[in-house]
């Protein structure tokens, strides 16, 4: 049973101006929703007091507002949470001196004196100066993650790839970004991580393709560069294709019954999926062909004197790392 | 034919045998259980076992087995409602000296327990439990600490009898005013040989020959050191007032703790308590001078100081303290024997005892005051940025006739209620902070949430993992099958290694097995597909595997160090759970690529590898 004929043979990098246009027409998409909506930043980064409730049976919301309002908050929302019987109530950071951990005391309390059976299921509070520290935190974090990669793949393959794969990575994380912020998906640290997760997964994706670029540089004796990155994109297309159906499994089960609080996380790392498999097939490979990657980047240096029967898999310190 | 050398096939049974001991706890269970700890860090003795079992008899409880450690006493019990009973009990018969927290005991197996197997730790979003991260207030402690070199400073020049016209703070500084060169001279060597962590210099002020003295940075440092880690004492022994099993109490960079209260459900009582940074002063009441008087001209006679009680009104204190917060031992609520009235019986350290002790053989007949101070959290706005401080706040909450000399123990009355006085009492034990701290972050799970999260993220990894054996099972036939054990084994082994580890395991966690499970199969996609594109080129079966083997090999180490990276930058940056993620996930990778390439080629070659003629491979 094969997903990808064997004798496929889809010129991609024709495609790849058609794939830039299409690019760039979600990347536009994305940078006007956040110009205009922006994110939908969660309370991780906007600080503030966050209090999951359930009830017995569902509430009315207007007299959880009311007994709000009568308590004395005047920002704050309530929203269902799941289900019709979970509430979440939300207020936003204080300015005053109560900005303190003290809020979600007096909520609970005028609350539950309307409704005993009430259940406290969640409460957080992220005082202001926490959340611009975690908001920083990520931005160095996806920042160091991308220099990590920069360095290994320069290191393992050359530097045209390096910037290929972070090209494709950037790409990545901006039109992830953008979906988040169309769709309004709340922004906390969970998002975080599950964007530097998809950025893990699609390097493994570029990654694959590029080794066997370099692989086909090798030991290929005909073709331009263009026909072999083709070739290669073509050749590890059924892995691509599967192992990305398999990831998309596992996260539309955790999608579906991880609960809501992992749902974000899920969503953003479907989508991060979906759009890796398409820049490890579209992005990558015909931005390092742009580049210039040619086949003496990559050619093993003869060892001098040493019998070199074939050229098939050499030791990586073999390897001409600089043109 | 292909080989596979008997040391591998050993190594992966051992890796595999161990992973399944170590794992193998995570399938029992939890008891609950009551725990007797000591409130105080002292070492149980094995005698506590006796008395614990008489305790429960006493209370007609039945009980489980009872485990003696020297830090803790764990009673299993078969049911919650037991549970809470013996709790009761325990928390009759042993006094203030231990703490009795309701528990969970892991049901494991002795004989796993004695190879060390544990069952994985849950974090607070699985458990339930209270997360709080508390920023202490350096510059109070700094504050403090100046205050503190005046009174010293002052003491050492009238013990010198040097004469001085001022020792105040100035600012971030201690400024002496002095009125000679000579006299100026000789503080300085004074003050230089007595003191600790001063940067002195002298400067010339008109009319006044002065010194100005800075704290240094080094002593500085030290000094926020000790503050932070006086703090974490004090919230050690008020977590242990509200009885919790396993608190964590860890500091954060330079100032900031972390403090973790699993199955804590009242929130509110646990933010009351730590969140309180008070402490008290006894001062000695002046009753030479007219407060009244001293309120309406703003002139406080010199060696007083001016405070307000409960009904606002002024009174007059020595500037010199008794004994304060950091001198208490105990502090227990009760009732005044005579009068009835809600009373706090407070015990002091030597120092403070032996200092009251002079003070109220002395004064016998006069007040004494007990003033109570409470740092306030507060926000300011200025210049458009937030500012966090905190307010010292001064009341005095009693002034009360010393009717005898007394030293070590003595009660105060005059507090408004029993709760008053319960809650004073409680303030007073759980003692003094170095230095304000307030709460800048609290994550709190309830207990339902928390088992929820458990089910979901267990539902979801079985259906996520069943799924993906499906697919490789249909696609890629036997080989699909050798897949699928190996992702089992991966399975197995991740949760052995995190519980070995003892790392938490949070929602996040699950997130990121969940995840692995679904990335893990790549590595075999990539030498599977590689065998078919070997097969299709004409070579042999037993040639294909072999390639198939060999060439996916550098593929899979390169694409799985660059995950690895972005997993290991996640583990730095990551605070709390998302640590959680990335330990998973970055276990995961390790223990995926063992079992993807060493684990299925030793089945592999089980099965095609003695065969001489392989004519095709399901694949």
């Amino acid at each position: 049973m094969d997903i990808i004929k064997s004798d496929t043979n889809i010129n991609f990098l024709r495609f790849s101006n058609i794939a830039l246009v299409i690019s760039a027409l979600v990347l536009i998409a994305g940078i006007v929703s956040l110009s205009t909506k922006g994110l939908n930043f969660g309370l991780d980064f906007t600080g503030g007091t966050l209090i999951e409730l359930h009830y017995p049976e569902p509430p009315e919301m207007n007299d959880v507002r009311q007994t709000l309002q009568e308590e004395g908050f005047e920002e704050f929302v309530v929203q269902t949470f799941g289900t019709a019987s979970d509430i979440v109530v939300r207020i936003p950071a204080a300015d005053d001196g109560e900005s303190s951990a003290d809020i979600s005391t007096r909520v609970l309390e005028a609350l539950s004196a309307q409704a005993p059976e009430l259940e406290m299921r969640r409460v957080e509070f992220v005082g202001p100066q926490i959340g611009q520290e975690l908001a920083e935190q990520g931005g160095l974090a996806l920042l160091y993650v991308l220099i990590g990669v920069l360095l290994y793949i320069s290191f393992r393959f050359q530097w045209r790839f390096a910037v290929g794969a972070v090209g494709a990575l950037v790409h990545d994380v901006l039109l992830v970004v953008g979906v988040l912020s169309v769709f309004q998906v709340s922004f906390d640290l969970t998002v975080v991580a599950a964007i530097l997760a998809v950025i893990g997964y699609s390097l493994n994706d570029t990654i694959v393709v590029y080794d066997r670029l370099r692989e086909n540089f090798q030991t290929k004796r005909k073709g331009t560069p263009e026909e072999l990155t083709n070739l290669s994109i073509n050749q590890m297309l059924g892995r691509t294709l599967m192992t990305s159906l398999t990831t998309l499994l596992v996260l539309i089960a955790l999608f579906y019954f991880g609960g809501e609080i992992i749902h974000a996380f899920a969503f953003t790392l479907i989508v991060g999926v979906i759009i890796g498999t398409y820049s490890s097939v579209y992005v990558a490979g015909s931005l390092a062909v742009k580049l210039g990657v040619s086949k003496m980047d990559l050619m093993p240096v003869q060892k001098e004197g040493a019998d070199q029967p074939d050229q098939e898999i050499l030791p990586e310190r073999f390897r001409n790392r600089e043109a | 034919m292909n080989r596979f050398p008997p040391w591998k096939y050993a190594l992966l049974i051992i890796v595999l045998g161990l992973g399944l001991v170590y794992a193998l706890p995570n399938i029992y269970g939890d008891d609950p259980a009551v725990q007797v700890s000591s409130s105080r860090g002292f070492d149980l003795q094995p005698e506590i076992v006796g008395e614990v079992e008489r305790s429960l008899e006493s209370a007609g409880v039945e009980h489980g087995p009872v485990d003696f450690s020297s830090q803790r006493v764990l009673v299993r019990l078969d049911s919650s409602d037991r549970q809470l009973r013996a709790a009761d009990a325990l928390r009759e018969s042993f006094g203030d000296d231990y703490v009795v927290a309701l528990n969970l005991a892991p049901a494991t197996p002795s004989w796993l327990s004695t190879l060390g197997a544990e069952p994985m730790v849950l974090g607070l979003d699985l458990q339930g439990g209270v997360h709080f991260l508390m920023q202490v207030d350096m510059e109070a402690a700094k504050t403090q600490r100046l205050n503190n070199y005046v009174e010293s400073v002052r003491n050492l020049l009238r013990d010198a009898g040097i004469r001085y016209r001022s020792v105040r703070v100035s600012g971030e500084n201690l400024v002496v005013e002095l009125r000679t060169a000579e006299h100026r001279s000789e503080a300085r060597e004074l003050i230089e040989s007595e003191t600790e962590g001063l940067a002195i210099e002298s400067v010339d002020a008109g009319q006044t020959f002065n010194l100005r003295a800075s704290v240094t940075e080094t002593y500085l440092q030290e000094i926020q050191q000790n503050a932070l880690e006086q703090n974490m004492t004090t919230l050690r022994n008020r977590v242990n007032e509200l009885g919790v099993a396993e608190p964590v109490i860890q500091q954060q960079g330079a100032n900031r703790i972390v403090v973790q209260l699993p199955g804590v459900q009242d929130t509110a009582q646990a933010k009351r308590v730590l969140g309180a940074t008070a402490t008290v002063e006894y001062r000695a009441v002046d009753e030479q001078n007219d407060p009244y008087e001293a309120e309406r001209t703003g002139r406080v006679p010199p060696g007083s100081k001016l405070y307000y009680d409960r009904n606002d009104q002024p009174i007059l204190l020595s500037r010199e303290v008794i004994a304060s917060g950091e001198n208490l031992i105990g502090a227990a609520a009760g009732f005044d024997q005579q009068s009835g009235q809600p009373n706090v019986v407070v015990t002091l350290d030597g120092e403070g005892a032996r200092r009251m002790l002079e003070h109220t053989t002395e004064n016998v007949g006069n007040r004494m005051a007990v003033v109570f101070i409470e740092y306030r959290p507060e926000t300011r706005m200025v210049d458009g940025e937030e500012v966090h401080s905190t307010r010292r706040v001064e009341e005095v909450i009693s002034a009360a006739v010393t009717r005898e000399p007394f030293g070590k123990r003595f009660q105060t009355t005059g507090l408004g209620s029993a709760t008053e006085a319960a809650q004073l009492a409680m303030l007073l034990r759980a003692g003094a902070l170095a230095a304000p701290m307030q709460i800048i972050e609290e994550r709190t799970v309830g207990p339902s949430l928390g088992q929820d999260n458990i089910d979901q993220g267990f539902q979801s990894v079985i259906i996520g993992f069943a799924l993906v054996l499906v697919v490789m099972a249909l696609y890629y036939k036997v080989f699909g099958l050798i897949a699928n054990l190996a992702l089992t084994a991966n399975l197995v082994l991740i949760v052995a290694l995190l519980s070995l580890l003892g790392a938490t395991l949070t929602l996040p966690g699950i997130a990121g097995i969940v995840l692995t499970v679904g990335m893990a199969v790549d590595a075999n996609v990539l030498i599977f597909e590689r065998i078919r594109e070997e097969l299709r080129n004409g070579n042999t079966p037993q040639a294909s595997i072999r390639a198939g083997y060999e060439k996916a090999f550098s593929t899979i180490a390169d694409a799985n160090v660059t995950t690895l990276i972005a997993a290991i930058v996640l583990f730095m940056f990551g605070t709390g759970p998302i640590k959680g993620f990335a330990v998973t996930l970055s276990l995961g990778i390790v223990t995926s690529m063992f079992t993807a390439i060493l684990g299925t080629r030793g089945v592999v070659t089980l099965i095609y590898g003695g065969r001489k003629r392989v004519k095709s491979l399901a694949i």
